[in-house]
Formats: structure tokens, C-alpha cells, sequence
């Protein structure tokens, strides 16, 4: 019928364009190939970029907030010169803290590891390890990076409005969000943090109802399911649990904007503020907190599932083995991404929550240890008795189990309700979610990156800035944060803006020292890296043949700088798995060799 | 290539896959809302309302207009191009009306008494007007796509006898109709 038949248009649409390339008669203009590109390659590089960018933004915020938390009584004048106002004879002011730890946070959960994250390698890798000429829509592909260019704007426009932008958390709990009155931050800086995510929410919308109807649909032949490299697998739930999550958000969004506008009352109920009465009656402001831990939650995951899946990719082509237990691994993300929607209320145990209902969650919160350390199992097993090749990409995924590890386990403390309410307002959470979902998906991407940049720009990374990075990010990262489960099992509360003033919090103040160095020399690793990065798009050294890594899966069959459709001629045919390495005394066996007659099964 | 179209054919188009997630999105998006809405219902302070008549009125528009929508798709399969522009013309039109009765509704709701927004509003009213607009902004892009669509009917350019972005609009359309008569339903018997 005519379904069949567009079909079959668009791929002989799709063979025109290959035969242009072929010619190098194409008629791509500057601004198809490199603004308004439709190519799956081109975006994600587009979406890598922009999550450098705020990478670098989002960190340096956090350098700024650790000179006022290493170094309280000091002042440096040259941050007058720079901010103004806002660090006022040198000293960061108590609004500018907030507003710095506010969008730290925004920025690295949502647009570097969310956005530039799946954004990347959802983009790179689904059509070519799939084997797909494009996205399923390669235009709303574009628009969800354009949404997220907006998002980008917005976001980063309030950071220059006179009152700041948004400084209540980046949770943006109300009543403190909703009421303008109520801060600095809560003023026009808050509405344009709304429109910012509301516009992200699009974006990643767009993006993973792409990313799901492409891993679906678009397969070549061959690939089934359970052939899929788990790097497929990881983004799929990703994906999955983006689009089931994010509207909700989106329905707590559009309820704060009616009370911050239209004067009602969903989350506001017998507030004074200086003295003054407010009307609002009958809301709850713990119906925000439900709304945004929905997403809240899921959203972790959604940070944390495809760093997981590429640590598998890169681990398994670099142990020179297969991946143990595949089958597991894709039952464990499964598990994880559906435990992740029946946990939200484990970051609300010290509001108030019934102690029953508190009891289910910690049960089904501690559940999550089952997938998790069936992967770190995996990941061990995996690397037990292989030929390392310990490349950059490599240190950095086993970094990545490290840190999962440790980080894993302080989750299990803060699962347990009674725990937690000594903990959650503590350095001890600070310090689990940095671990476990901060560093490790860092290390997690950038092992992405350095994996996977030779198929992005033809060229290497250089290795040796690459060994630097991965040491000093590593050190600096345990020196960082371990030290924060001391001061939170001391009871140092966060969020605070000094705490010199307390007799008993003195004895940290070397403590906090030592941190903010780490965190100034790991901010200074990063930009090595920056500069790595950039360098050598343009003077790397040169990709010389098709599969420098000796990789089993079809990215890697595909020409060293693909062109707009990924292969020059038919889509290869798949007929094994992706982790036929040292099968029968062969290194590697890629996945379009056909399974030969003496080969034994898998 | 030809055995790639084969295994192409018994899948459903990527396009339509697409859509049926991104209504599981949207999905998600109410059902958190009413959720939300039910959760809110089940304490103090809960103050009870009665739907205004014209929210009736407005729900049997949408409901024609599932009917015309599918009469245009009909059309557009037998090739009646002149009766497919007319089918999606009204269609187009009936959504206008409905977002039309939806306001005159809100405004009639408001009219009785019962404060969405503002000082001495109540969260019970205010949520009417939250959802249900939401709603109607769903609508409202239904009705954009059918613009576009119309545009692409009366080009001289281009004739497309692709029947896959009507179907789109059509599930879609059927859609927010659907998404409309369970919320009306859930307003009038949790109230």
C-alpha cells in the first residue's frame, strides 16, 4: 500500500544523495552540513560541543562556591572585578552562593548530562551501530537540538539579569520558587529557568521519540534485538524512560508558572512573608516534590543507563572479550529502568512521609542493588583474565566501575528511611549523587568520547593528555568527595554558606581546604582536556584505517569520515552478535561476517 | 534493496511509531496531572463544583469532529481531493469551536462563582483550568497540522498521494478527543 511505498521512496532518495557524495558533488551548503544538518553525525557533534561549553560553565560555577567553602574569611578582590555586586569587596555574597550552587546543578544534570550527553551518543551511535542510514525523523532529530540551542539561551541569558537567575536549588522546590518575594532568585531569573527547561523538555522529548522509533524500526537485516550492542540497549531505556518521565515534570512546571502568575494555589498554603499575609490557601507544596521526583528519579538513570551502556561497549572491545553475561546485562538495565519509576518518594523521607509508605520505598529502593551489582559483576567478570589494552577509553571505564562501586554502596546507607533522615541534609548525600551519578557518568562519557572520537573527526585524541586526565580527574575526584561522607557522618549540613561560626564544624576547616584545591586541580584537568578535545579536531593524529580499535560492531564498516547516510553502498547484513571477541582463536569476528560451517554456537 | 523494502513492509511506518510514543508521552503528562488532581482531592480543604452545560456542548463538537477528521482521511484514500479539503476545512473548524466552548465554559465556571485564578482561588477550580487548557493546547496543534495539511492540499506544486502525515493527524485527532471525553468524565464524577 502507500505506506510501502514511501518506504521505498525514501530509500531510493537516500541512494541519490550517496551517489552525489561518491561524485563530491554534493550541494550541501555551510549551513546544511554544519548549522541546520540534518546528518545523525553532525548533531550529535552538535550536541557534544554544547555540553562542552556548559561543561565548562557549570563547572567553573562550582570552583566559584568552593572558594567561598575552602576559603570563607579570604577575599579576592579580582572577583569584584568580574561580578560586581555580586562578591562585593571580594567575597562571594550569600545570593550569588545560591544562585552559583543552583545552576551548577541545573546545568550539569540537565544540559551536560542529560542534553549533551544522550544527546551525543544516542545521535552517533544508534544509526550506525543499528545500521541506519539517519534517525527515523531526521528533521525532528534537528529540532531537538534546536530546542536545546534555545533552552541553552534562555538559560544562559539569566544568568545576566539583574537579579540573577534562579537560586532556590535546582530542584526549584516551591513555596521559596513560586513566591517572587521570597528571594532574589525567585524573581524573572526563576521564569526564564521555566521556559529554559520547559524548551529542554521539548528537546528531549523530540530526541527520544527518535531514538526509541529508530532502535524499533529502522534495524538493518540481521539485527535483532538481542543482537544489538548493549550501548543500543542502554540508550533505548534512556530513551524510554525520558519520554515517560519528563512530561510530568512538565505538568509540575505548568502548575508553578499558574501560581507564580495567576495567583493560585496549587503548592501554596498560609504563607507570611516579612510580615505580610499571603492569600493562598489549600495547596500542598509536597505535591510539587512528587511531581518533580518523577522525573526526579527517573532522571539519574536517564544520566546514568547509557554511561553504563558505552563502559560495556569499551570494556568488552578492549578486554579483547566478549561481555559476560549479555543476556543479564540487558535484564538488569531493563530492571533498573522499571524500578526507577516506583522509588521517588526515597528523596522525600524527611518531609513528612507516612513511615509505612516509607517502608515500601526503602524495599524497593534497596531492590535496586539486584541489577546494579549483577552489572558491576559483569563488568569485573568481563575484564577477569582479558588482554587489557589499557587505552585512555579503557582507564576511564574502569574508573567508571570504581566510582559506581563506591558510590553504589553509600547508596544503600541512604535507601534505609531511618538512615537517611540523619543523613539526607547532610555532606553525605553530597557526596553519594557526585559519586554515583557526577563522576561516574564524567568518566563514563569521556570514555565515550575518547572511544569514539576517531569515528567522529577521523583523528585520535592525544593519549598522553589523556593519561594525565584520567589520573589526575580520578585522584581529584576521591579526594573531593570522600571526604564529604566524614563531614556528613559528622552532621555538616548542606546548602550552607559558611560554617565558620559553628564550634563544631571548625575542625573541617583544613578539610574544606584540601577539597577546593581538588576541585580547582580537577577544573584544570578538565580544560586540558578541553583543549585536547579541540586540538585535535583539527590536528590530531589521523585515523589511517577503518577500525583502529579491532571492534566487532558496524560503526566501525563505515567509511574513517562517513558521509550524510553513513554507508557508500547497500547497509551491510548482520549475522552474529557484537561480542565475538577471541572467539575460536580469532581476535575479533565483526558482526557482517557470516557465521561460518566449522564455527561453534554462541 | 528490494529484500531491505520486504522486510520494511511488515513494519508499521517509523513516522506513526513515532507518534503512538509521543502520545504515551502526553499521556503520562495528564496522568500525572490528574493524579495529582486526585491525590489533592482526598484532603482537607476540597471544595466540590458542577461542570457548566457548555461543556457538554463542547464535548459533542470534538466527538463530530472525530467523525469529519475520519471522513477526510476516507476522502483523501478514494482520492476525493475536492470532499478531503472540505472534510478537513471543518474539521479544522470544529476544533476552533471546541477551544471556543472550552473558554466560554472556563469563563461560565468562573461566572458561577467558582475563582480558577487569582486571590481566593481554590486549587479544586483552578485545576479545571490547568488541565483542561492544557488540553485545548493540544487541540489548538491538532488544529495547526490541519493547516498545514490544508496549505499542502490547495499547493499547485506539489501533489502528494501519500495518505501517511493524514493518517497521522487522524490518530492523533482521535486522540485528543479520546483525552477529552476521560477527562470530562473524570471531572464529573470526581468532583
Amino acid at each position: 500500500m502507500s505506506n510501502e511505498a514511501t518506504v521505498h521512496v525514501e530509500q531510493g532518495a537516500v541512494h541519490e544523495v550517496l551517489e552525489h557524495h561518491d561524485e563530491h558533488h554534493h550541494h550541501e551548503t555551510f549551513i546544511t552540513k554544519y548549522v541546520f544538518s540534518q546528518d545523525h553525525k553532525m548533531i550529535a557533534k552538535q550536541f557534544l560541543i554544547t555540553g562542552t561549553i556548559w561543561a565548562i560553565i557549570g563547572g567553573l560555577m562550582s570552583v566559584l562556591f568552593r572558594i567561598q567553602l575552602g576559603y570563607p574569611d579570604a577575599t579576592f578582590p579580582f572577583l569584584e572585578d568580574i561580578f560586581g555586586h555580586w562578591a562585593k569587596g571580594g567575597k562571594i555574597q550569600p545570593e550569588f552562593y545560591y544562585a552559583l550552587v543552583t545552576m551548577h546543578g541545573t546545568i550539569l544534570v540537565f544540559f551536560v548530562l542529560t542534553a549533551g550527553l544522550s544527546g551525543t551518543f544516542a545521535n552517533l551511535l544508534i544509526p550506525l551501530q543499528v545500521g541506519a542510514r539517519d534517525m527515523a525523523s531526521p528533521m525532528l532529530n534537528m529540532l531537538s537540538y534546536w530546542f536545546f540551542f534555545l533552552a541553552s539561551i534562555v538559560m544562559f541569558s539569566s544568568l545576566f539579569v539583574e537579579t540573577g537567575p534562579a537560586a532556590g536549588g535546582w530542584t526549584v522546590y516551591p513555596p521559596l520558587s513560586a513566591l517572587g518575594d521570597a528571594s532574589q532568585g525567585s524573581k524573572i531569573g526563576m521564569d526564564l529557568w521555566l521556559v529554559s527547561m520547559a524548551l529542554f523538555v521539548v528537546s528531549s522529548l523530540l530526541g527520544g521519540l527518535n531514538y526509541i522509533s529508530t532502535i524499533l524500526n529502522m534495524r538493518t537485516k540481521g539485527m535483532t534485538m538481542t543482537r544489538l550492542p548493549l550501548t543500543i540497549w542502554a540508550i533505548f531505556f534512556t530513551a524510554i524512560l525520558g519520554v515517560l518521565s519528563f512530561p510530568v515534570l512538565f505538568s509540575g512546571f505548568i502548575l508553578l508558572l499558574f501560581d507564580r502568575h495567576l495567583g493560585t494555589s496549587f503548592y501554596l498554603s498560609e504563607i507570611v512573608i516579612n510580615g505580610k499575609i499571603l492569600p493562598n490557601e489549600g495547596g500542598s507544596a509536597i505535591l510539587y516534590q512528587h511531581l518533580f521526583w518523577f522525573l526526579g528519579h527517573p532522571e539519574v538513570y536517564i544520566i546514568i543507563l547509557p554511561t553504563m551502556g558505552l563502559v560495556s561497549e569499551v570494556m568488552s572491545v578492549n578486554a579483547r572479550k566478549p561481555i559476560f553475561g549479555y543476556m543479564a546485562m540487558v535484564g538488569s538495565l531493563f530492571a533498573i529502568a522499571v524500578l526507577a519509576f516506583l522509588v521517588w518518594a526515597h528523596h522525600m523521607f524527611v518531609t513528612g512521609l507516612n513511615p509505612f509508605l516509607g517502608s515500601i520505598f526503602v524495599l524497593l529502593t534497596l531492590l535496586i542493588a539486584v541489577p546494579s551489582a549483577i552489572k558491576v559483576f559483569n563488568w569485573l567478570t568481563t575484564l577477569w583474565r582479558g588482554n587489557i589494552r589499557f587505552t585512555p577509553a579503557m582507564l576511564f571505564a574502569i574508573g567508571f566501575v570504581s566510582m559506581f562501586i563506591s558510590g553504589g554502596l553509600t547508596g544503600i546507607f541512604l535507601g534505609n528511611s531511618t538512615l537517611d533522615l540523619h543523613l539526607h541534609d547532610t555532606y553525605f548525600v553530597i557526596a553519594h549523587f557526585h559519586i554515583v551519578m557526577g563522576i561516574s557518568a564524567f568518566l563514563g562519557m569521556f570514555a565515550g568520547v575518547y572511544h569514539w572520537f576517531p569515528k567522529m573527526y577521523g583523528r585520535y585524541l592525544n593519549s598522553t593528555l589523556g593519561y594525565i586526565h584520567f589520573w589526575v580527574t580520578l585522584v581529584c575526584a576521591y579526594v573531593i568527595f570522600w571526604p564529604m561522607h566524614y563531614e556528613g557522618f559528622a552532621g555538616m549540613p548542606r546548602r550552607y554558606y559558611d560554617y565558620s561560626s559553628w564550634e563544631s564544624f571548625k575542625n573541617f576547616v583544613e578539610l574544606n581546604k584540601v577539597i577546593s584545591f581538588a576541585a580547582m586541580l580537577s577544573f584544570g584537568a578538565q580544560l586540558m582536556f578541553v583543549f585536547n578535545f579541540f586540538y585535535s579536531i583539527f590536528h590530531g593524529r589521523k585515523v589511517t584505517t577503518k577500525n583502529p580499535w579491532h571492534s566487532a560492531t558496524l560503526e566501525w564498516t563505515t567509511p574513517i569520515n562517513p558521509g550524510h547516510g553513513n554507508w557508500p553502498g547497500e547497509i551491510p547484513e548482520v549475522h552474529r552478535w557484537a561480542y565475538d571477541y577471541g572467539k575460536d582463536g580469532k581476535d575479533y569476528i565483526d558482526q557482517t561476517t557470516p557465521v561460518g560451517k566449522d564455527e561453534s554456537g554462541h | 534493496m528490494s529484500e531491505l523494502s520486504k522486510v520494511q513492509q511488515k513494519k508499521i511506518h517509523p513516522h506513526k511509531f513515532t507518534l503512538w510514543v509521543a502520545l504515551g508521552s502526553i499521556i503520562m503528562m495528564f496522568a500525572g496531572l490528574t493524579s495529582a488532581y486526585i491525590v489533592k482531592r482526598n484532603q482537607d480543604g476540597w471544595q466540590g463544583f458542577e461542570l457548566p452545560r457548555l461543556f457538554w456542548y463542547s464535548t459533542f463538537v470534538i466527538l463530530l469532529s472525530s467523525v469529519t477528521v475520519q471522513m477526510a482521511l476516507r476522502s483523501f484514500q478514494e482520492r476525493e481531493m475536492s470532499r478531503y479539503r472540505l472534510m478537513i476545512t471543518i474539521t479544522a473548524g470544529l476544533g476552533l469551536l471546541f477551544i471556543t466552548l472550552q473558554i466560554l465554559g472556563f469563563m461560565a465556571f468562573e461566572a458561577a462563582g467558582m475563582k480558577m485564578i487569582g486571590r481566593g482561588s481554590s486549587p479544586s477550580y483552578s485545576f479545571i483550568l490547568a488541565i483542561g487548557g492544557l488540553h485545548a493546547a493540544h487541540v489548538l496543534g491538532g488544529v495547526i497540522a490541519l493547516l498545514v495539511m490544508f496549505i499542502k492540499a490547495f499547493s499547485k506544486r506539489s501533489r502528494s498521494y501519500n495518505s501517511v502525515p493524514i493518517e497521522i493527524v487522524t490518530t492523533y485527532w482521535h486522540f485528543v478527543d479520546v483525552l477529552w471525553i476521560y477527562l470530562f468524565i473524570f471531572f464529573s464524577w470526581l468532583n
